[in-house]
């Protein structure tokens, strides 16, 4: 399987920049943006993205909000929610709204590598599916 | 506290007496004003009603008086006229005009006698033997040949006893005559006798010198003296009788108030005296002064008394609802700190629980950089190992505190539903029945069956019940003992207690046992908000939890939470 290609969301840099540094290192690609807006902007150059891992307390534009536009505009793109315990209810919004799950802040790596995997893997069996599908339409319009 | 002890204090003292002064005050100035004015308009109407009486009574006597002299007058005025000189010279003929006059008038005329121009007597009629007698210098024969007709003053005269002379001149032949009439004194004196109100109210009459021309009745009898000098009194500035009848009060020689009456008669040559101790003449307006003194002594006396007694009354009742509401504050405080507490520690919590993240992480980081093969012959390897892995324990410490901290202001499942005590204490008890075992206690259950489902988020209550049996498992560690553990229906509260057989908690101790991060722990063991977070969640449904302790016996915690008032909500959700 080709290494997931990961986009980490957190307001704390150092956050970010270790997690994609232990990210990469377990074999993953990895892309990093600070604010909500930044997600989306590197998601319509790259939207080849599989999984974003979310934190829900952010400035500016927050999680839940972050979340319904990744959602609307890149609905095969998985989400994971990244939560401090007081807002395990925003999480559980976040569920609802289509994230793929939600972690707990800090988190244990192997947890998080886990649920990644699995995600990465919903995803492309989504991909593969629609490209059937679309196999199948071609073929019945020429006419087989 | 009692009701003495509450007024010794100096707030409840001076309240008591502000509100002594205040009802006294009130109450006593009108009192006051009322009586005092009610009780002069009354005594000013009331002496206004004497003097007018008096003064009637004084000016119909002048009146009297008055008539009777001048009827006296007239008739010996008539028998000069009628019968002249000659006829009346005869001692027979004048005998025979005595006769009567006495005849008519009774006693009243003592004798009749003609005088001549040289004070000779030529002719009397009457008891005495006064025929010849010579009265050229008697005062009132100068008096009488001046004037025409002339009334004198009461005196002595030749015969030693008080009368009076009416006398009448006339001419016969140029010559001057008079013809005079003694009055009889007593039967003159009964006009003015008969004027005798109360205990000392008499009158008199005096004349111009001041000399009694009646002998008052009571002068005797009371001592009361007829004043010489009162005459002077009555007249107006300049000297003369005004008409008008005058009222005076004035303290006689023992200093006794008195009333005087006067009026002039005999063209002003008389004055009519009324006197009369004041005293006496006002003794109804004092019996009325006495009893109005009386009501104004014991009126405030008794508003002084309700007064104290309603002030101690109402000052308790303040005292008592002011301790109530010190003891509300002190519950206001508790659960306003509480709730601060918590906001606080939430705040701080999700500030601390990402850089507690990043550092794990970083330590992470760490552990996977020594996975590498050139630290794989570095001979501190496991030293580094194990730093790492330190770290991360004390970071999972740290997350656990924070989420705690976290849940102490929000509850991660609130959803209110019917919760059956019993149950939910049965799983609470299976849940820490390993952990008993360990330390030797022994769990006892009283559970009173069929009681009614609360209304409350599970969740919440399993905390607090769990809560307070793992304090309770703390207390007897290393020791051993019984727990136990009741439910029991209460009115409507549903009562549950837990109470083991540890250490105890200091008295001391015992009030702060649910302040947040209180705890007596050793460090690292215990947050000191669980206790904190069980009296957040009772709180919140109205109930109580609370505590009794003796140290080395055990402690109890007891929990009662009321019933819901309708019982229509939905159970709950497995």
């Amino acid at each position: 399987m080709i290494p997931p290609l990961v986009m980490l969301v957190d307001d704390e840099a150092p956050f970010v920049e270790t997690m994609a540094k232990r990210l990469e290192k377990r074999s993953l690609d990895v892309k990093t943006a600070l604010s909500g807006q930044a997600a989306l902007d590197i998601l319509s150059q790259k939207p080849n993205i599989d999984v974003v891992v979310l934190d829900v307390k952010m400035p500016g534009m927050d999680g839940l909000e972050t979340l319904q536009k990744i959602k609307a505009n890149f609905p095969l793109t998985e989400v994971i929610m990244l939560t401090a315990h007081a807002t395990v209810e925003s999480a559980i919004e976040g569920m609802k709204l289509g994230a793929f799950d939600y972690l707990m802040k800090p988190c244990d790596m192997n947890r998080l590598m886990d649920i990644v995997t699995e995600a990465t893997r919903k995803k492309r069996s989504h991909e593969e599916k629609i490209r059937e599908a679309r196999v199948k339409e071609v073929l019945s319009t020429r006419g087989f | 506290m009692t009701k003495n002890k509450r007024l010794t204090i100096p707030y409840y003292r001076s309240l008591n007496r502000n509100i002594i002064l205040t009802i006294v005050s009130v109450s006593i100035i009108p009192l006051i004003l009322v009586s005092s004015t009610i009780y002069l308009q009354y005594r000013s109407s009331y002496h206004e009603k004497v003097y007018a009486h008096l003064q009637e009574l004084v000016h119909k006597h002048t009146q009297n008086i008055d008539s009777f002299l001048s009827e006296k007058l007239a008739e010996i005025k008539f028998l000069a006229s009628s019968f002249g000189f000659e006829q009346l010279a005869r001692e027979s003929f004048l005998r025979e005009k005595l006769e009567a006059l006495q005849k008519d008038y009774g006693p009243v005329f003592v004798d009749l006698g003609v005088i001549n121009a040289r004070g000779e007597q030529i002719a009397y009629a009457g008891p005495f033997r006064l025929a010849q007698a010579n009265y050229s210098d008697a005062e009132w024969f100068r008096q009488a040949m001046q004037r025409k007709y002339f009334i004198s003053d009461v005196f002595l005269g030749l015969r030693g006893l008080p009368h009076f002379i009416v006398a009448v001149r006339n001419s016969f032949q140029d010559n001057a005559w008079i013809l005079r009439a003694t009055i009889d004194f007593v039967a003159f004196n009964t006009l003015v006798e008969s004027i005798h109100i109360g205990q000392t109210g008499f009158a008199f009459i005096l004349n111009r010198q001041g000399e009694q021309q009646t002998t008052p009745i009571t002068k005797a009898s009371l001592g009361v003296l007829p004043s010489k000098t009162i005459y002077t009194e009555f007249l107006d500035e300049t000297g003369e009788a005004p008409a008008e009848i005058r009222t005076l009060i004035k303290p006689d020689s023992s200093n006794h108030k008195n009333i005087y009456v006067a009026n002039f008669l005999k063209n002003g040559e008389w004055l009519l005296v009324y006197q009369q101790r004041a005293k006496d003449a006002f003794t109804d307006l004092n019996k009325t002064f006495t009893i109005t003194t009386v009501m104004m002594v014991l009126g405030p006396l008794a508003i002084a008394l309700m007064a104290f007694l309603l002030s101690r009354v109402i000052v308790n009742r303040i005292a008592k609802a002011d301790e109530e509401k010190q003891m509300m504050n002190q519950k206001v405080i508790e659960a306003g700190k509480l709730a601060s507490v918590g906001e606080l520690a939430a705040g701080v919590a999700h500030e601390i629980n990402n850089p507690v993240a990043i550092m794990v992480e970083e330590a992470g980081w760490m552990g996977d950089l020594l996975e590498e093969e050139e630290f794989r012959s570095s001979k501190n390897l496991p030293e580094l190992q194990r730093a790492i892995s330190q770290i991360q324990t004390q970071g999972k410490r740290c997350k656990e505190i924070t989420h705690k901290l976290l849940s102490f202001a929000r509850k991660t499942d609130a959803t209110v539903c019917n919760v059956a005590v019993n149950e939910l204490l049965g799983d609470v008890v299976a849940l820490s029945a390993q952990r008993a075992k360990y330390s030797k206690v022994e769990i006892q259950t009283d559970f009173k069956e069929n009681l009614p489902p609360l209304k409350s988020s599970p969740s919440e209550m399993q905390q607090v019940f769990f809560n307070l049996i793992n304090n309770a498992l703390d207390a007897m560690e290393n020791i051993g003992g019984v727990l136990k553990l009741s439910s029991r229906q209460k009115n409507n509260h549903i009562v549950v207690e837990v109470s083991d057989t540890g250490r105890g908690i200091p008295a001391a101790n015992l009030s702060r046992i649910f302040d947040p991060f209180y705890t007596t722990k050793s460090v690292g063991k215990g947050t000191g908000l669980g206790l904190s977070i069980c009296y957040g969640i009772i709180d919140k449904l109205n109930g109580k939890l609370e505590c009794k302790s003796t140290v080395d016996v055990g402690t109890t915690f007891y929990v009662s939470i009321p019933l819901p008032e309708d019982s229509d909500s939905q159970a709950c959700e497995e």
